[in-house]
């Protein structure tokens, strides 16, 4: 039985976090003692999948234009069931964990979901996944012959192991769509929150909308996404599409910046899952410094802009 | 239009999370349950269905005697009778099988829920459904209007926001942007009076079994204290020779 990994792409360009469970179901592979295969749909070049251990690509190509859950859920389940897959890998980008449940009922496998290691027993199938907004894990054995692995994201990481594999087409019949799509609207060459390595977010200790510029310049700085706090999204200076905490978008980057933001429970709920988290607070009794691995207690208007200095110099050096 | 809210009866965002019996079991001791935020937006958003189109509309949770105080106050928000399944929650498969057969006896058209619990985060049940059912399923909605039995939506996809059209009967899991927090209900008293003559039917369980099973819980290992610098070289030089974030 070999494993099934699904490579989700957006726009042709595999997402950061297909990368992830490739090589996450390499690894799944070689503890099961079989093979990886990894399922695209349109897709660009499914050779960069090599670079983290897919020997075999089966691709997908027809005229769905963009996600569709249940033609999605349908394609996964007939390539898992061509390729004899007991093994179903997806992410947890937005379409993943949206098409995983289906994918699970439809192969009648357990399905967990936030998974954020490699299983630490294949028999019985035990997996670790993170819980009450990153306060706790739980341990979850899945008891059924098949299962779908939700993986979290920036968890396991993406790890280059290239091999030499092949891609071969693979016809899947679509079912009704139900769902149809009308239009997407996408911030156009900007880096979403999902996707980025930096996070760099402020909140009210910003004083107002108009001082934003030095936020994104340090974002741009750091090639980071801009985020903001609750109280900011909810008085309106920034779009609610920034705001970050339990309740907004998740975050789960690798650099967390927080500027100005006091670090109420539901903020850190949110923000809690990234790995290095910087504070930026002129409050010294600020409860996010008790979350964060560095911090400066000082004014931001006079810290941030020494920061994008000395980090311009930095990246030029 | 028939509206069911699946409600989730979760441990308060600020409350202390801890195990017992040997790390199996989530210590309930000194924590306050409350209706999962996610769902708030969703059940908010029914209730505008109901004032404004004439939407009945019932709350369901699958769970024990405890979970009823919880379905109470979604009675005392709004919502017209509740409707508890008698079956520990064990997994998303056996919650989502419970409401299906919940779904399919009711006749609903609309199933409207939380896109995550605030307890497990597992983004799972509403997905579950909606494919247990054949329905069709939009995940992350912030925006949903219905006009006779066609439904546009909008989602959150990574990035931006999707536009979608689909007919009922579906499956929708909601999120904050479905309505707006400064919309959210809090039962006045007069709800909370009436809420407690509204009808509340306890259901028992098919008897459905689960996928998977939680063995033990774990903490997250102790974080180090803050390391707090005077400067910005020092905090770039520790980002990136120390913490390699940069």
């Amino acid at each position: 039985m070999s494993v099934l990994v699904f490579a989700d792409s957006s726009e042709g360009k595999f997402k950061k976090t297909a990368f992830e469970v490739v090589s996450y179901g390499k690894k799944v592979a070689e503890q099961l003692g079989t093979n990886v295969v990894a399922l695209t749909i349109n897709s660009g070049d499914a050779s960069e999948l090599y670079n983290y251990g897919a020997e075999k690509v089966v691709e997908v190509k027809n005229d769905l234009k963009s996600f569709n859950a249940k033609g999605y859920a349908a394609i996964i389940k007939q390539a898992s069931e061509a390729q004899g897959a007991d093994t179903v890998i997806i992410d947890s980008s937005v379409n993943g964990l949206t098409v995983a449940p289906l994918v699970a009922v439809s192969l009648e496998a357990g399905y967990a979901s936030n998974v954020v290691d490699l299983p630490s027993s294949t028999s019985p199938f035990v997996v670790k996944r993170k819980a009450f907004s990153n306060k706790g894990f739980n341990n979850t054995e899945i008891t059924t012959t098949k299962r779908v692995i939700g993986v979290a994201k920036n968890s396991y990481g993406a790890h280059e192991n290239a091999v030499s594999g092949s891609t071969e087409n693979f016809d899947a019949s679509l079912p009704e769509l139900g769902v149809s799509s009308v239009e997407i609207n996408k911030a156009s060459g900007k880096v979403t929150i999902a996707d980025a390595d930096v996070v760099v977010s402020a909140g009210r200790g910003l004083k107002g909308p108009e001082n934003w510029g030095m936020v994104e310049e340090l974002a741009e700085v750091l090639g980071a996404a801009t985020a903001c706090s609750k109280p900011v999204s909810d008085l309106g200076w920034r779009p609610h599409s920034e705001h970050v905490g339990q309740t907004g978008k998740p975050v789960a980057s690798n650099l967390y910046i927080a500027i100005g933001i006091s670090g109420a429970i539901q903020h850190l709920a949110g923000v809690n899952a990234s790995k290095v988290k910087v504070v930026i607070n002129n409050d010294p009794e600020a409860p996010f410094f008790k979350a964060a691995d560095y911090g400066i207690v000082g004014d931001a208007f006079e810290v941030v802009p020494q920061l994008i200095e000395k980090l311009k110099a930095f990246k030029q050096a | 239009m028939k509206i069911l809210v699946c409600i989730s009866h979760v441990p308060d965002t600020t409350s202390k999370i801890n195990f017992t019996e040997n790390d199996t079991k989530f210590d309930t001791n000194g924590v306050q349950f409350v209706i999962n935020p996610y769902d708030e937006f969703s059940l908010t958003r029914a209730m505008w269905f109901k004032e404004k189109q004439g939407a009945s509309v019932t709350v369901v949770n699958v769970g024990g005697t405890e979970t009823e105080p919880t379905l109470r106050k979604a009675l005392a928000i709004g919502a017209d009778d509740a409707i508890r399944v008698n079956a520990e929650p064990t997994d998303g498969f056996l919650v989502a099988k419970e409401l299906a057969e919940v779904v399919k006896n009711g006749g609903y058209d609309l199933v409207l829920a939380g896109k995550e619990s605030a307890d497990y985060n597992g983004q799972m049940v509403p997905g579950m459904l909606a494919s247990l059912l054949e329905y069709d399923f939009v995940n992350g909605c912030v925006g949903i209007e219905v006009e006779g039995s066609n439904v546009t939506l909008k989602r959150e996809i990574d990035g931006g926001e999707e536009k979608v059209t689909s007919t009922l009967p579906m499956v929708v899991a909601g999120q904050k942007g479905i309505v707006e927090e400064k919309d959210l209900r809090i039962p006045n008293m007069r709800g909370i009076m009436m809420a407690r003559k509204k009808p509340l039917s306890v259901v028992e369980a098919s008897g459905v079994s689960a996928s998977t099973s939680t063995k033990t819980f774990e903490k997250p290992a102790p974080k180090g204290d803050v390391k707090l610098v005077d400067n910005v070289d020092d905090l770039i030089n520790l980002l990136h020779n120390e913490a390699k974030a940069i």
